[in-house]
């Protein structure tokens, strides 16, 4: 009973402070937000479309044929070699992150997109995202890919699912 | 009876300590007034106003500080070794090292001194000297990370260095030991000083895009020491002006024989007129020898090319270039106030300061107003190029920084303070103590056209009792000095690195928003890069083993390496594959002489390694870098010269062994 009642006030506290602690639009932390920050911010997904995560792409920027592009998928394969594949496998497996096999399927192209370019923000704040994290225990790093990067990347994971 | 002993210990301490007192500044915690706190203080998670470049001395690096906190944010290797770094340890870096002597460990950089557009602090450069194999240094301030070092030939001590023109159209470094030239024959007895042995001045040009440096002419002088130096502006533009000491030209017991005269020089510097004797064809190549090193931000790698032909101009011949204007004392200080009217000597015995005028030292010059020659050189009469003398403002004075507002500081040496004072009407305005013996002083942009005096900076000499005592040698204790109001208030002590000497500081905003803050993996033209772990492999080349190996949180790749042989030379090229802001993986190996290696996002380093023993040799990273940071690691086996055991190299696929015995070599 006495521990209940100074949990209340503790929670309380707990969350208004991180009602007014989070980070300001120019501080970018990478480093791993305090706990209480994980687990309060879970709303703050739109609720309109909460597949597809934090980040400016959503369903009316990221255009998806039903054909694959070859070029596209290409240029993706480059890039995943030089700063994804260390991290990743294109099998199920996992590594140090996901293996990518079946990733398009699972995942809408908006969110893989905001995923891989707005990382902090993505891994502090998206339920999925931080879901992930409680299986893999390492931040996937943000590694500074251009929007077409990223665009390319996903055309190649969609080859890598199949598409042809 | 032992009670009484103490009171009469204690008593008279008190009267020793009081005694002491009187002629020392007021003790510590009374200089101290209220508010002091708030106004050094700088909440957590926010920004300081200003960096603050300060020279570590004889640690030979150079350290950056935020202001008003007084926080340490970080050394920048520059003419040291640094373990820590890598510098001067990766094959990369060694090369920014290298001097006509060979490898140079070591020096003592001793003044900072930031790049200027139109007479202001530009955020781009920041330069130091090396004072004691002469070298300048350039610090690229995007990166906080030293991209050239040039060597001075024809120089014995380059202290009188590095400042800048007021387009950082030239850095200059006038030699402090007056030596016999490089080309002549240096064999000679130390006592024929007068006729053998010369200053020499250089001059060196800064590429205005990519600040490259070269010496793009040498004045020669007459044997004395050239101790500071400061460049005109605005009007007096085209000018640089050198305190020099030992007019005596003495070579030996300088502290008793370099005194004897009641006035040493300024010497005036023309170096436009220097620019047409140049163009004219009037300057003589010598031959001399000295190295160029460059570091490459796209291979991330230096390269030192030895250089062996300099252009001087004989000062003692070719007129109209110098001119020496007497000031007292042995003058160490010699500063250009934010108008370019005035020329502030500063001689380190003396108990007053002079202040020069440039217009009257232009129309003493045009009257030909001058009292003999010196080796050559004209030497104007002190009182026609004096504006007025500073009388009693207090002993020894050394360094002097503006306000723009009128106003100068004074650091005195000897009386143990900085006096603000008026230039125009000469008088002492305020002083302060400092704890204690005064060297530099700074104010930001105090040596520019716009200075920014909300501070200034003491860098003192002798710490004694300001901090908790850390056996013999103390950390040197800079003093913060709040001067936006018209008195000074002391707000801050805090240590530094090495001995400060000078230092520089600028608004923050001048350079933040600049700093990279990775390096892109797709530009790194490292020949041993390896862009991403397709690329990862281990390569040998007779006695050379190359491993290309990658880095991100929070493994490397490979890192099972078997088929090194004793004799091998191994390569370990690490690149950080990582893509993110303060992500450097780190790499060390067991038993290198050597040191680690700090790689930077996107960065390629290497670190040399030559095994002494046969074994198993673990690896690992050394800059904790995410939560599996303790499992970055591997194994390099190096087998005796002979082995038969193949090169080979993994990640992932070398799994344990069913039989303990399965891949052992046989013993010998």
């Amino acid at each position: 009973m006495k521990n209940l009642i100074l949990t209340v006030p503790v929670l309380l506290l707990v969350i208004l402070l991180s009602g007014c602690g989070s980070p300001s639009k120019d501080e970018k932390n990478s480093a791993a937000p305090p706990a209480e920050e994980v687990t309060q911010n879970v709303n703050s997904a739109p609720k309109d479309d909460a597949q597809r995560g934090i980040g400016k792409f959503d369903a009316s920027n990221v255009k998806i044929s039903d054909k694959l592009d070859v070029a596209m998928a290409e240029s993706g394969e480059k890039v995943t070699g030089v700063k994804c594949s260390s991290c990743h496998k294109l099998t199920e497996e996992r590594l140090v992150g996901p293996g990518w096999k079946g990733v398009t399927q699972r995942r809408k192209p908006e969110w893989i997109m905001n995923f891989i370019t707005n990382v902090d923000e993505m891994l502090n704040k998206d339920p999925e995202a931080q879901a992930q994290l409680e299986i893999c225990l390492v931040r996937m790093p943000n590694q500074s890919l251009s929007d077409t990067d990223a665009r390319n990347i996903l055309e190649f994971m969609r080859k890598n699912d199949g598409v042809k | 009876m032992l009670k009484k002993n103490h009171f009469i210990i204690a008593l008279l301490a008190v009267v020793l300590l009081s005694g002491f007192s009187a002629c020392k500044p007021k003790n510590a915690g009374s200089a101290v007034t209220s508010g002091a706190a708030e106004k050094a203080y700088v909440a957590p998670g926010k920004y300081d106003e200003f960096y603050n470049f300060v020279s570590g001395g004889f640690s030979g690096q150079m350290a950056v500080y935020g202001l008003p906190s007084g926080r340490l944010l970080r050394v920048i290797p520059v003419f040291s070794v640094d373990p820590e770094k890598g510098w001067g340890y990766s094959e990369e870096t060694k090369p920014m090292l290298n001097t006509s002597h060979g490898f140079v460990p070591w020096d003592d950089l001793h003044h900072p001194e930031l790049s200027q557009t139109n007479g202001e602090i530009d955020g781009r450069w920041l330069f130091g000297n090396g004072n004691n194999t002469p070298r300048v240094a350039r610090i690229n301030l995007k990166t906080f990370r030293t991209d050239e070092i040039l060597e001075l030939p024809n120089s014995g001590g380059n202290h009188s260095s590095p400042f800048a023109t007021e387009n950082t159209e030239y850095i200059v470094a006038g030699t402090r030991f007056s030596v016999p030239p490089d080309n002549s024959n240096g064999d000679v007895p130390i006592n024929t000083y007068k006729q053998n042995f010369k200053g020499h001045i250089s001059f060196i040009s800064v590429d205005k895009t990519d600040g490259k440096m070269d010496i793009a002419f040498q004045l020669k002088l007459p044997g004395v020491n050239f101790d500071l130096a400061r460049s005109g502006k605005l009007k007096s533009h085209g000018w640089f002006f050198f305190s020099c000491y030992n007019s005596e030209q003495a070579n030996t017991l300088l502290e008793v024989n370099a005194s004897q005269k009641d006035k040493d020089f300024i010497l005036a510097v023309n170096w436009k007129k220097a620019e047409e004797y140049l163009k004219a064809g009037k300057g003589q190549k010598v031959a001399v020898k000295y190295a160029s090193n460059r570091y490459d931000e796209k291979t991330h790698t230096a390269t030192s090319t030895i250089k062996n032909e300099v252009t001087v101009l004989d000062a003692s011949v070719l007129k109209d270039i110098c001119y020496f204007i007497p000031c007292p004392k042995s003058p160490h200080g010699c500063d250009v106030d934010p108008t370019g009217e005035y020329i502030v000597g500063s001689g380190k015995l003396a108990a007053l300061i002079p202040v020069f005028s440039f217009d009257k030292l232009q129309s003493a010059i045009a009257k030909k107003d001058f009292i003999g020659d010196y080796d050559g050189i004209p030497i104007v009469k002190y009182e026609s190029a004096l504006y007025g003398e500073v009388q009693k403002p207090g002993l020894g004075p050394l360094h002097t920084e503006f306000d723009g507002k009128g106003n100068a500081y004074t650091s005195f040496f000897v009386s143990s303070e900085v006096v603000k004072w008026n230039i125009k009407d000469l008088k002492v305005l305020d002083r302060a103590s400092t704890y204690y013996s005064v060297g530099h002083l700074c104010v930001p942009g105090g040596n520019s056209r716009k200075p920014n005096a909300k501070y200034l900076i003491a860098y003192n000499k002798i710490t004694k009792d300001r901090y908790l005592p850390t056996g013999p040698e103390l950390a040197q204790s800079a003093q913060l000095f709040d001067i936006s109001g018209d008195k000074m208030q002391l707000i801050l002590d805090f240590p530094t690195i090495g001995e400060p000497h000078y230092a520089q500081a600028v608004a923050a905003d001048v350079i933040k928003g600049n700093s990279t803050k990775i390096f892109k993996i797709e530009e790194n033209a490292n020949p041993y890069v390896a862009k991403g772990e397709g690329e990862s492999k281990v390569v040998r080349e007779g006695n050379k083993v190359h491993i290309y190996m990658t880095s991100i949180r929070s493994h490397f790749s490979p890192d099972n390496i078997e088929g090194v042989k004793m004799g091998d030379e191994v390569y370990f090229h690490i690149t950080n594959l990582e893509q993110d802001w303060d992500v450097p993986h780190g790499f060390a190996v067991k038993g290198a002489l050597n040191a680690e290696l700090l790689i930077m996002p996107g960065e390629t380093s290497t670190l040399k390694w030559v095994p002494d023993r046969v074994g198993i040799f673990p690896i690992y990273c050394t800059d904790f870098c995410s939560a599996l940071h303790q499992e970055m690691q591997g194994y390099v086996r190096v087998s005796p010269s002979g082995s038969n055991i193949p090169l080979t190299f993994s990640t992932g696929t070398n799994k344990p062994a069913e039989s303990p015995e399965a891949s052992a070599a046989p013993k010998k």
